[in-house]
Parts: C-alpha cells; sequence; structure tokens
C-alpha cells in the first residue's frame, strides 16, 4: 500500500464519506432526532441484509458481470428458512441449508455465465424470473405464518440479535474486503474483470472465478434473507422486490464500474450508507418522502457522470471535439 | 493524366509512437498505384487518413485539385472513395443485397425500400464483379472470397472512382485473382484509380503503374514498376540505417529444450508444424500476418490445445490444455497485442509483474505486498522500467514500458521457454534496442527463446535460426548463416515444399 495507490484508488471513498458527512452535519443541526438511538437501530437492523448482498454483488461486479437475480433468491430463501423452520429443523441448522441454497442458486448462475457464455444480464434476468414466479406458484401468494417461537431472533432476545447480527455482517464485510485486497483470489476477481484475456494468459481460471464469485453472492443472499426473516413474525413471498437495484446501486456509487476491474468493499459500505441514510434523513428534514428515490437517482447519476468524465474514452472525444472546433 | 487524390506531407503519431512523418503520395486516373512495406510500415494508418477513418496531425488531402481539409468516412464516399479491406467489413446478418444497398442508398432514411429492384442491382454489380453469389444470402453465410468479391461490387456500385484495395487478394484464390484483376481494369478503362496494398510482390509487378515504398512510417521512394525490379523493391522495402546494430552474440546451445512434432490444431487454421528450440537459442519464427505464427504460439501455450500431434519438454512428451500447465511447465507467452492480451492496464505495476506467479509473493495464500514490491522492483532495475513507482496503473506507461512489464510478468514464473509474440511492435527506437539488449541477455542465461516478429531486420538480427511459416505451417527453416530478407520473404511469399 503506498502514497500513489492511496491516492489514485480512493477518491470515490473519500468524497462518498464527504458526501455522507455533510449530510449528517445537517442533521445535526437541523434534525438532531435523526440520531436518535431507535431510528439509528432500525436503520442498522433493515440495511444489514442489504450490506451482505452488496458485498457479494461488489465481487460479482467488479468481475465485469451484474446479478439482478438476487432479490428473486432473497424471497425464495426467506420462504425456505420460514418453511424448514416450521418443519421443526432448529433455526441454526435451517439458517445453514437456506444459505445452501442461496450458494446453490448463486453457482447456476455463475456456470451459465462462465462455462456456457451467456451474457450475466440474461441468465439472471431468467432467474430473477423464473425463481420469483416459481415461488408465487408454490405458495400461492400465501405468507409463511405461525412461524414456532425460536425461529423469531434466532431464538435469541430482542436485545442480543442486533448485536449477533451486526457482528457477523461486520466479520463477513471484513473478510471479504481482506480477501479482495489480501488474497491471490481477489487479485484473480480484479484481473478477471480488468483483462480476461490477460488473465487467462496469466494462468487464472477466470470461469471458476466467475462462477465463484456469483456462488459467493448466492450465500450471502441466502444468509441475507434469514436474518431479515427473523425479524418479523411472518414471511412474505413478496420480499426483496427492488433489492437488486438498491444493492447494485450502492456499489456503484461506491466507486465499482459496471465494465468490471474497479471498486472496493468500503467503497460500497460508504454507497449504501449515503443512500441508506438519505431516505430517513428527508423524512426527519421534513421533506416529501416522495423524493427519496428521485434523489436516490440523482446520487446515482453524479456518480456515474464522474466516472464517465475520468474514463479516457470520454477525454478523448472531448479533445476530438475541441480539435474539429479549432 | 489528372491528378485523382494528392497526400501531402501527411504525419500522424499515435500515443507518442510515430506511424506516419510527412509522407506524400499522389494517384492519377487510370492509374494502380501500388503501396508496399513491411508490416508495420505505414500503410494501414495512411489509408485510414484517405478514408477518414483516422485524422492526420499535419499534412493536407486533396481530391481532384480540391483540398479537403475534414475528411471523414461519409465525406469519403461522396467524393468517391471506397476501400476494399483485408477483412471484408460486411453485416454479418443482412442479406447481400441489403448490404450492397446500406452502402449506395445512404441518406435515404424515410424512402420505401425497393426489394426487388434491391435484388436486381445487387446481382448486376455481383455480375459485374465477376462472382457468382445468390444476393438473398445472409453476409454471414458467405466464405472469405465471397465477401471480398461483395466488397468489390459495393465499390463498383459506388461508381467509385479512387479504390483502395488493402491485401484485397489474401483470401482469394488464382482464378478469383485473375477476376479481380479483370475488374480493376475495367475500373482503370473508366478513368477511376487503384491504390493497391499487397505482400504478393508479383502482383504488385502484374498490375500496378507505379509504386510507392514505405519503411517506417517515411515514403522512400516513388518509381515507375517498369523502372524497378523484385531484388531491388526488396531492398528499398526492409533497408534500415547503418546504426541499427542488434547485440547478437554467439553462445554456445544446450540440450533441446522444446520440441514440436506434427502440431496440429484445426481450430486456428494450423497443420503439422515441426520445430525446436534449445536451451541458449533464439528461434526466430518469420511469416506474413495470418500465417499462423501467432496461432502457434497460442496452441503450444495451451490457450487453444492441439488437437493434433506432440509436444516434448527437455525430451519429454506433453499434453498442455491450458495457460497454467504451460506456466507450470515453464513455458512463458508474451502476447502480441499487449494492450488486449498483455498487460492489465488498471493494475498498479507490482501486480501486474506478479499476476502469472502470485505463489512466488504469497506466504500462507496471503499476498506479501512487501515481497511483490521488492520483486517488482527488481524488474524495474533489471529491466529498465521507467515508472514513478511500482504503485503506478500500467495504463499510464508508454509502450515499451508496457512491454517491459509484461515481460517481467514472464520472467518472474522462472520459465525454461520464452515465446515472445512481435516483442517491439509499437515500442520506439530506444526501448526497442533495450528489449533485444534483454533477449540476448536471456538466451545467454540458458533461456530457449522463441521470437516471433514481422519485422526481418529483427529476425536476422536476433535469431540463430528462422523458421518461416505460410498458411499453417511451417515452409523453411534457415539457419543464421544461410538467412538473408530475400530467402526469408520468398519462403512467407511462394512456399517451395511445406
Amino acid at each position: 500500500m503506498t502514497r500513489t495507490e492511496t491516492a489514485a484508488s480512493h477518491v470515490r471513498e473519500w468524497s462518498v464519506a464527504s458526501a455522507i458527512a455533510a449530510l449528517m452535519l445537517v442533521l445535526t443541526v437541523a434534525a438532531p432526532g435523526f440520531f436518535s438511538r431507535e431510528n439509528l437501530s432500525d436503520l442498522l437492523l433493515a440495511n444489514l441484509p442489504v450490506l451482505l448482498v452488496a458485498v457479494g454483488m461488489t465481487l460479482v461486479i467488479i468481475t465485469g458481470e451484474i446479478d439482478i437475480s438476487v432479490g428473486s433468491i432473497f424471497a425464495v430463501c426467506g420462504v425456505a428458512s420460514g418453511l424448514l423452520s416450521k418443519s421443526g429443523m432448529p433455526i441454526w441448522l435451517a439458517g445453514a441449508a437456506v444459505c445452501l441454497l442461496g450458494t446453490a442458486f448463486g453457482s447456476l448462475n455463475g456456470a451459465l455465465v462462465a462455462y456456457v457464455g451467456i451474457p450475466s444480464i440474461v441468465v439472471t434476468l431468467a432467474t430473477m424470473t423464473a425463481l420469483r414466479d416459481g415461488l408465487r406458484w408454490a405458495t400461492e401468494g400465501a405468507w409463511v405464518q405461525d412461524l414456532p417461537r425460536s425461529f423469531q431472533w434466532l431464538g435469541l432476545t430482542q436485545g442480543r440479535y442486533p448485536l449477533v447480527a451486526t457482528v457477523v455482517t461486520g466479520l463477513i464485510t471484513a473478510a471479504l474486503a481482506f480477501g479482495l485486497r489480501h488474497l491471490a483470489a481477489g487479485r484473480a476477481v480484479y484481473a478477471t474483470g480488468s483483462n480476461p484475456a490477460a488473465a487467462r494468459l496469466a494462468g487464472l481460471d477466470t470461469s471458476a472465478t466467475r462462477t465463484c464469485v456469483f456462488a459467493i453472492l448466492g450465500t450471502l443472499t441466502g444468509l441475507a434473507a434469514v436474518l431479515n426473516a427473523v425479524r418479523f413474525n411472518q414471511i412474505p413471498t413478496n420480499a426483496g422486490i427492488g433489492l437488486e437495484m438498491k444493492v447494485i446501486a450502492s456499489v456503484v456509487v461506491g466507486g465499482a464500474s459496471v465494465t468490471g476491474g474497479t471498486g472496493s468493499v468500503l467503497g460500497t459500505v460508504l454507497g449504501l450508507v449515503l443512500l441508506a441514510a438519505t431516505g430517513p434523513a428527508l423524512t426527519f428534514l421534513g421533506v416529501s418522502a416522495y423524493w427519496e428515490r428521485a434523489i436516490q437517482g440523482a446520487i446515482i447519476l453524479v456518480a456515474i457522470a464522474a466516472d464517465g468524465i475520468r474514463r479516457p474514452s470520454f477525454r478523448r472525444l472531448v479533445g476530438a471535439a475541441a480539435g474539429a472546433r479549432a | 493524366m489528372p491528378v485523382l487524390l494528392s497526400a501531402s506531407g501527411i504525419s500522424k503519431s499515435f500515443e507518442g509512437v510515430r506511424a506516419l512523418r510527412e509522407v506524400s503520395f499522389d494517384l492519377n486516373a487510370g492509374e494502380v498505384h501500388a503501396l508496399v512495406g513491411e508490416n508495420g510500415a505505414g500503410k494501414s494508418t495512411l489509408i485510414k487518413i484517405m478514408t477518414g477513418a483516422e485524422r492526420a496531425d499535419a499534412g493536407t488531402l486533396a481530391v481532384s485539385g480540391r483540398t479537403v481539409p475534414d475528411m471523414s468516412p461519409a465525406m469519403a464516399r461522396s467524393l468517391g472513395i471506397a476501400a476494399i479491406y483485408q477483412q471484408p467489413s460486411l453485416f454479418a446478418h443482412l442479406s447481400v443485397a441489403e448490404n450492397i444497398a446500406l452502402s449506395l442508398e445512404a441518406g435515404r432514411v424515410w424512402q420505401r425500400v425497393d426489394w426487388a429492384a434491391r435484388r436486381r442491382r445487387a446481382a448486376d454489380l455481383l455480375d459485374e464483379a465477376g462472382a457468382a453469389i445468390d444476393p438473398d444470402r445472409l453476409a454471414g453465410t458467405l466464405s472469405m472470397p465471397e465477401q471480398q468479391m461483395v466488397e468489390i461490387a459495393k465499390a463498383i456500385g459506388a461508381h467509385a472512382r479512387i479504390v483502395i484495395m488493402d491485401e484485397p487478394t489474401a483470401s482469394l484464390m488464382d482464378a478469383e485473382i485473375e477476376r479481380l484483376f479483370s475488374v480493376i481494369g475495367l475500373l482503370r478503362a473508366q478513368g477511376g484509380g487503384i491504390i493497391y496494398i499487397s505482400h504478393r510482390l508479383e502482383e504488385v509487378f502484374a498490375v500496378s503503374d507505379r509504386i510507392t515504398v514505405l519503411r517506417d512510417g517515411e515514403a522512400v521512394a516513388t518509381q515507375a514498376t517498369a523502372a524497378i525490379d523484385r531484388p531491388a523493391l526488396i531492398q528499398t522495402m526492409v533497408g534500415r540505417p547503418l546504426n541499427d546494430v542488434f547485440p547478437k552474440r554467439p553462445i554456445a546451445l544446450g540440450a533441446c529444450a522444446l520440441e514440436v512434432r506434427q502440431l496440429s490444431n484445426r481450430a486456428l487454421g494450423l497443420h503439422d508444424v515441426s520445430l525446436s528450440v534449445s536451451c541458449g537459442e533464439v528461434l526466430g519464427v518469420a511469416g506474413l500476418v495470418g500465417s499462423g505464427r501467432t496461432e502457434l504460439a497460442e496452441t503450444i501455450f495451451g490457450l487453444e490445445p492441439a488437437d493434433g500431434g506432440e509436444i516434448l519438454l527437455r525430451g519429454v512428451s506433453v499434453r498442455i490444455g491450458s495457460p497454467s500447465q504451460a506456466i507450470q511447465h515453464g513455458i512463458a507467452y508474451v502476447p502480441e497485442d499487449r494492450r488486449r492480451h498483455g498487460v492489465v492496464l488498471e493494475m498498479p505495476v507490482a501486480a501486474n509483474a506478479s499476476l502469472a506467479s502470485l505463489a512466488a509473493v504469497s506466504s500462507r495464500g496471503m499476498i506479501d505486498r512487501a515481497a511483490e514490491r521488492r520483486s517488482a522492483e527488481g524488474y524495474v532495475e533489471r529491466l529498465r522500467i521507467k515508472t514513478p513507482s511500482v504503485s503506478t496503473e500500467v495504463g499510464a506507461l508508454s509502450g515499451g514500458n508496457q512491454q517491459k512489464v509484461a515481460l517481467a510478468r514472464w520472467l518472474s514464473t522462472g520459465p525454461q521457454v520464452l515465446i515472445l509474440d512481435e516483442p517491439t511492435q509499437g515500442v520506439d527506437v530506444g526501448a526497442k534496442a533495450e528489449i533485444h539488449a534483454l533477449i540476448q541477455d536471456l538466451a545467454e542465461r540458458g533461456l530457449a527463446i522463441i521470437m516471433i516478429s514481422s519485422e526481418l531486420p529483427e529476425i536476422l538480427g536476433m535469431s540463430d535460426r528462422v523458421v518461416v511459416m505460410h498458411a499453417g505451417t511451417v515452409s523453411g527453416v534457415l539457419s543464421r548463416s544461410d538467412a538473408t530478407q530475400d530467402r526469408i520473404l520468398a519462403l512467407a511469399l511462394a512456399p517451395t515444399e511445406p
């Protein structure tokens, strides 16, 4: 880790962090109620599952792929956790089984992308639709109810659950951030996304890398579904609608390029914090909640425009235009 | 004879590498003007500028005496300039008739399509070009020569007065070449001019009136075809300034490092390639673009595994099914197009250098960044890579230094056999000499080196032996003392025996 590298690659992290700081400053002055223990805890608990998925999505986007099926996987895994639990399985075991189910869905996506060679947007569009409608058909839209007592809060107390969930999510996030930076496997993820031909020539197995990142995203989506489901006493079959957009937006705002090769876990965390805080912040500031999505959209546009301006092709375009005028 | 097209003082650089330097070229009505030169001499760049695909840094273009300050592809078409490239550029999913119509009916967005007329015209034009192709066939189903004929029909249909043909015969058979020549005769009789680019010198002599030779981006000679003979032309093409000295020193060769026997790869059009290279030897691989040189490297490296024949390393037959297996066997491959296949532009120098040998800078599965930096710094010093630091992104370096980073990656795998594909392509003269010195140094350390190059002086200057390829197989092997530019060219152009 050196100065040049820091300066070059952490511009986005710093700008998102600054935006968060500015937002917090405004809230401190205008709506200190935002920082109440309850509000912050609600915000945190609601977004821990989103963070898990977003971290997985970071890996997928760095390899230059995308997965829009996470919302459907999330819904299927949530329902599965409830049904397994109702069948008498201990919640810990059910949770592990659901993570495996997520892994299976992710691996399927990944294998279709990496070995069959179908573009990831098409593969995951198909699995998104198939899983969502398969679930609707299987459950006939009925929510999972009458969950066993042990299901709620993973069998923990309402006081202990937030700590456990936060620690688990935090450890996983830190582990992936570390792996991406310090393991050879992490290098393979960046190289695959940046220049697959060169990565293959360097002896890296780019197909296995692609499959693995999808599988990891699937596992994390399964875990996220469990952590989310246990917060309520019934499980909706329409959970996770729009989750993929929320997650992809966090990753992109955090500095990952959808063309692959760049991005970081830290950036994604910051991106999610900024986007997730915007909605409640508006409420506290007395702005109509209808503005929430519009403002989030604007944040995404600013982030992407910043990418475009830094890209050489844009500079060439501007240069050519200037040349033509001269 | 009126001058149809004249280019004067054209200069062009790509990212600091000079492609053309004050080139002047003109084309008269009713003339075939051949443009010849080695690969990379600047022929393609010159035509791109004439057709508006690239903009010259300096110089002027004039068509029929009128200066055209801002040539664009659309402008070129309206001025009657048509180009036929070595690689046809048809729309694979459209029919032949539609492909022809697209180029001729440009600008009529709202007009209703008269399908019958389209078909008729396509059929007529194909007939005129002497091609028997059904206008309803999809362009994607055509063979290379057929696609080439469609391109020619397009040029005829556009009533082009200036037709640029870039290696038009590269994929044609003799009968088709005859037909092409009669089309050229037709165009020329109608007062058109043809710029004819070809590696096949006998064609150049058969068809052209004048010849311009490009070398290293400069137009070194323009002469009437009748006033020059083949040896003189070849010498003009390859002639170099005397200060271009190669650091070749004779060294004792070691044992045979790599041998391939009857290697075939149908997918890549490679068949029955046999060659061997010893420790300490530089084996030059010459041949025209498309003769199978890069495909040979890709097959040996396992990128596209062979489907026939044998690869022996130190006398032991091995199977190489993937690049990682090749790396384990001690083979390294520095590919041709470094931006596409060589370096990862967004990664720093250190990460690029370690990409193929991460295990060497890792302990217990974790990358030791300090070790990685140290290793990279060692190569920066040894290969004299000019970079602010090893954390600089490779995209910020010059072409020569990017190439050295690619080389560092492969040297750090500790290879016994090093395959270099166009190691000095697009690299400035200074870096070129350094890379040559490095190659010699590596050979002296006992590496077996296979060096693919389109530059004959490089091949002749650096190689102990030269393998010449033609049409997917070896057309001859020359020892250092036997190898001359003429012999290599002769083997590359018109093979005697496979």
